[in-house]
């Protein structure tokens, strides 16, 4: 995993609640068993119409908005545990998705990603919103090792919480399976020393 | 202080437990399929590592099967090849595989309790967030994404933080006509499509006592719709009951010595959880939904809440629901015509659902312009539904009786439902384009289904039995 840097960046606005990972990659575009290339099928049903034609309405079609970071309606990333999606999203470009709230797995799965998923009080989200839609070419910075999203025109900020051990792998560019691999031993001892000889 | 049922099973499988970092929580039973599975093992080539305990993990292909002429081979080139992949990764990583035309193949949240790999106290893990299924024996079961699936394959553990827990309790006894995937239905539409998320929920009261395991498992699969990561019920007799003498289920002495265990698997009376829910059954009626998240359902008399009453943030994404759905606020469902019916799912498409609707449709025949579908949930209750004559009774109504698989739920077959066309589904996602790009689904029990399938719209189910 790539370390995650200090980011300043425009931002790409959809303010729809509940999007779910259904919407971020339709299931008939999971039959792929490597994990690059789904960005070109990002928000597909939303992206292009039945003609594989592009819908000017949507925000990734706009010229007017882009960026590395996607800023989203509460309850992103619901439905579905398929990691695609984050690769998705990671795939097309974005490293940051900002919302005032996200299903549990997606935000695992991004983090697993090193795409940080960070949450903003509903008021932040709507200063952000706001903020985009008055300049689309609004900056923001996000800068993890200090917690904190900024609206650099107005200086407004926002400290979000995040696992202080992801924090450090996203960090790092470490993974979950060098850590737990690393307590081997352990896991053996605890096979062996189980009692419940049933469930083997 | 007592400890809640999650806590019991959580706490008996911490193998590390430090300050600032997340559990190493030891995994029992892996369940892996087609779609989710690849990546994962290319890791592990990738790292030069083995699957560390290949005899807990166990593989089916669901999602992406066809369920007409499974026998041949796959027409669709990149179904066939990702099947086909998981064929060849599970043989070079030694781990069995229920593919298709294997007697035990099936919906993979439908052959673990059927062969008795689902048992009490276990945690169970698949990249699949209906994995919350497993949860109706007692056990800790969630969906996880494929870097996790990787995690598992390299150490038979996860790094996951204690979730908080949520008690559900629906007392009372349900009305005629009500059952299962109402209740759940219900408790979603009540608590929003996010309003579980970031807590495990146990589900009590007489009511959840009083379903069968069939009906338990609708109930804790669809946790996932209100965002929690899983959802349980103690296990009591029916449980033990179920499981006994089923293919891998412990038996003689480790039967006994399992019994004694799980009958301590209960949240103690002083245990605390972070929030407690109760709920009347008698409130419940025939449920419906009609928006694109699993939190826009309505009792099928009831008609739909109109905009103005949501939030005002939420209002344009609750219009574009409706206009996506085609529906209008204050509109009542009842009456509206239905063009296809699935009946399926690692949600509805058990044994007991089948033989539900068949008893209802016998002699009947479907209305004329409804196409449905009837999908088994495994090679197992497709043969005991035939039989029991079941397929002889969806032929007479003009019912598919296909073959199993995830099917028309996510549509990643051709199992789709055409653009615009409404659906009555017993699955579990009314998401846009779920079904088929721009397929309007509205999620109901299988006997909404069936009397939709019968009267060709929605109806109030109450009124035929």
């Amino acid at each position: 995993m790539k370390k995650f840097e200090k980011l300043t960046s425009r931002v790409v606005p959809l303010p729809i609640e509940n999007i779910d990972t259904d919407q971020i990659i339709p299931a008939r575009f999971l039959k792929a068993t490597t994990r690059e290339g789904f960005g070109d099928n990002l928000f597909r049903d939303w992206r292009f119409d039945s003609n594989n034609q592009p819908k000017a309405d949507f925000v990734l079609n706009d010229p007017k908005y882009s960026g590395e970071i996607l800023v989203a309606g509460k309850n992103f990333g619901c439905g579905s545990s398929r990691e695609h999606a984050a690769w998705a999203i990671q795939d097309y470009g974005f490293k940051v998705v900002v919302s005032s709230f996200f299903a549990d797995i997606f935000k695992g799965n991004a983090l697993n990603n090193g795409v940080l998923p960070i949450t903003v009080s509903e008021e932040f989200l709507e200063k952000i919103f706001a903020q985009v839609f008055a300049n689309p070419e609004a900056q923001f910075e996000v800068d993890l090792e200090a917690q904190t999203i900024t609206i650099l025109a107005t200086g407004e900020s926002f400290e979000f919480e995040i696992n202080p051990y992801k924090k450090s792998c996203l960090l790092n560019g470490y993974d979950d399976i060098d850590f737990i691999l690393s307590h081997k031993k352990e896991i053996e001892n605890f096979e062996q020393t189980r009692p419940f000889s049933f469930y083997r | 202080m007592g400890k809640t049922l999650v806590e019991k099973i959580w706490d008996a499988h911490v193998v590390k437990r430090e300050e600032g970092f997340p559990d190493i929580l030891y995994i029992d039973t892996h369940l892996i399929h087609e779609v989710t599975s690849p990546q994962a093992f290319d890791g592990l080539r990738k790292r030069g590592i083995p699957v560390f305990r290949p005899k807990q993990t166990i593989a089916t292909a669901d999602h992406n099967v066809p369920t007409l002429n499974q026998h041949l081979p796959i027409r669709e080139e990149l179904s066939r090849y990702q099947v086909d992949m998981l064929t060849k990764n599970t043989k070079e990583f030694g781990i069995e595989l229920y593919g298709l035309g294997h007697p035990f193949q099936g919906i993979v949240h439908v052959i673990g309790p059927e062969l008795g790999i689902t048992l009490p106290g276990k945690t169970i893990v698949c990249g699949d967030s209906h994995t919350s299924t497993h949860g109706a024996f007692g056990a800790i079961a969630f969906g996880i994404g494929t870097s996790q699936v990787e995690q598992v394959f390299a150490t038979q553990c996860l790094l996951q933080s204690k979730p908080k827990t949520m008690k559900i309790e629906v007392n009372g006894e349900l009305k005629k006509g009500v059952g299962a995937k109402d209740i759940i239905l219900y408790i979603i539409s009540k608590i929003t499509a996010a309003g579980g998320t970031g807590y495990f929920v146990e589900y009590a009261g007489s009511a959840i006592r009083s379903l069968s395991m069939e009906g338990r498992m609708t109930v804790c699969n669809m946790s996932i719709e209100m965002g929690a990561r899983g959802g349980l019920i103690a296990p009591d007799e029916t449980t033990f009951e179920y499981i006994k003498g089923r293919e891998f289920a412990p038996k003689g002495e480790k039967w006994d010595e399992a019994l004694a265990y799980w009958k301590t698997l209960y949240s103690d009376e002083d245990a605390q959880f972070d929030k407690v829910l109760t709920f009347d059954a008698a409130d419940i009626e025939p449920m419906i939904t009609y928006g694109t998240n699993p939190g826009m359902g309505i009792g099928v008399t009831q008609s739909i809440p109109p905009t103005s009453e949501q939030p005002e943030s939420e209002q344009p994404s609750y219009k574009k629901a409706l206009e996506y759905m085609g529906f209008t606020d204050g509109e009542s469902l009842l009456g509206k015509k239905v063009d296809y019916v699935f009946i399926g799912s690692c949600t509805n498409s058990r044994l007991e659902d089948l033989r539900q609707v068949a008893t209802f449709v016998k002699g009947k025949r479907k209305a004329d312009d409804v196409e449905v579908w009837v999908v088994p949930g495994s090679k197992q209750v497709e043969a005991q539904a035939r039989a029991e004559g079941i397929d002889k009774i969806f032929e007479e109504a003009g019912f598919q009786l296909r073959e199993p698989g995830c099917s028309a739920c996510l549509g990643m077959n051709e199992d789709k439902i055409p653009a615009g066309k409404y659906c009555i589904s017993t699955s579990n996602r009314n998401f846009e384009g779920r079904q088929g790009p721009n397929a309007r689904t509205m999620l109901a029990s299988p006997l909404t289904a069936a009397a939709a399938a019968i009267t060709g719209k929605v109806v109030d189910v109450r009124e035929y039995i």
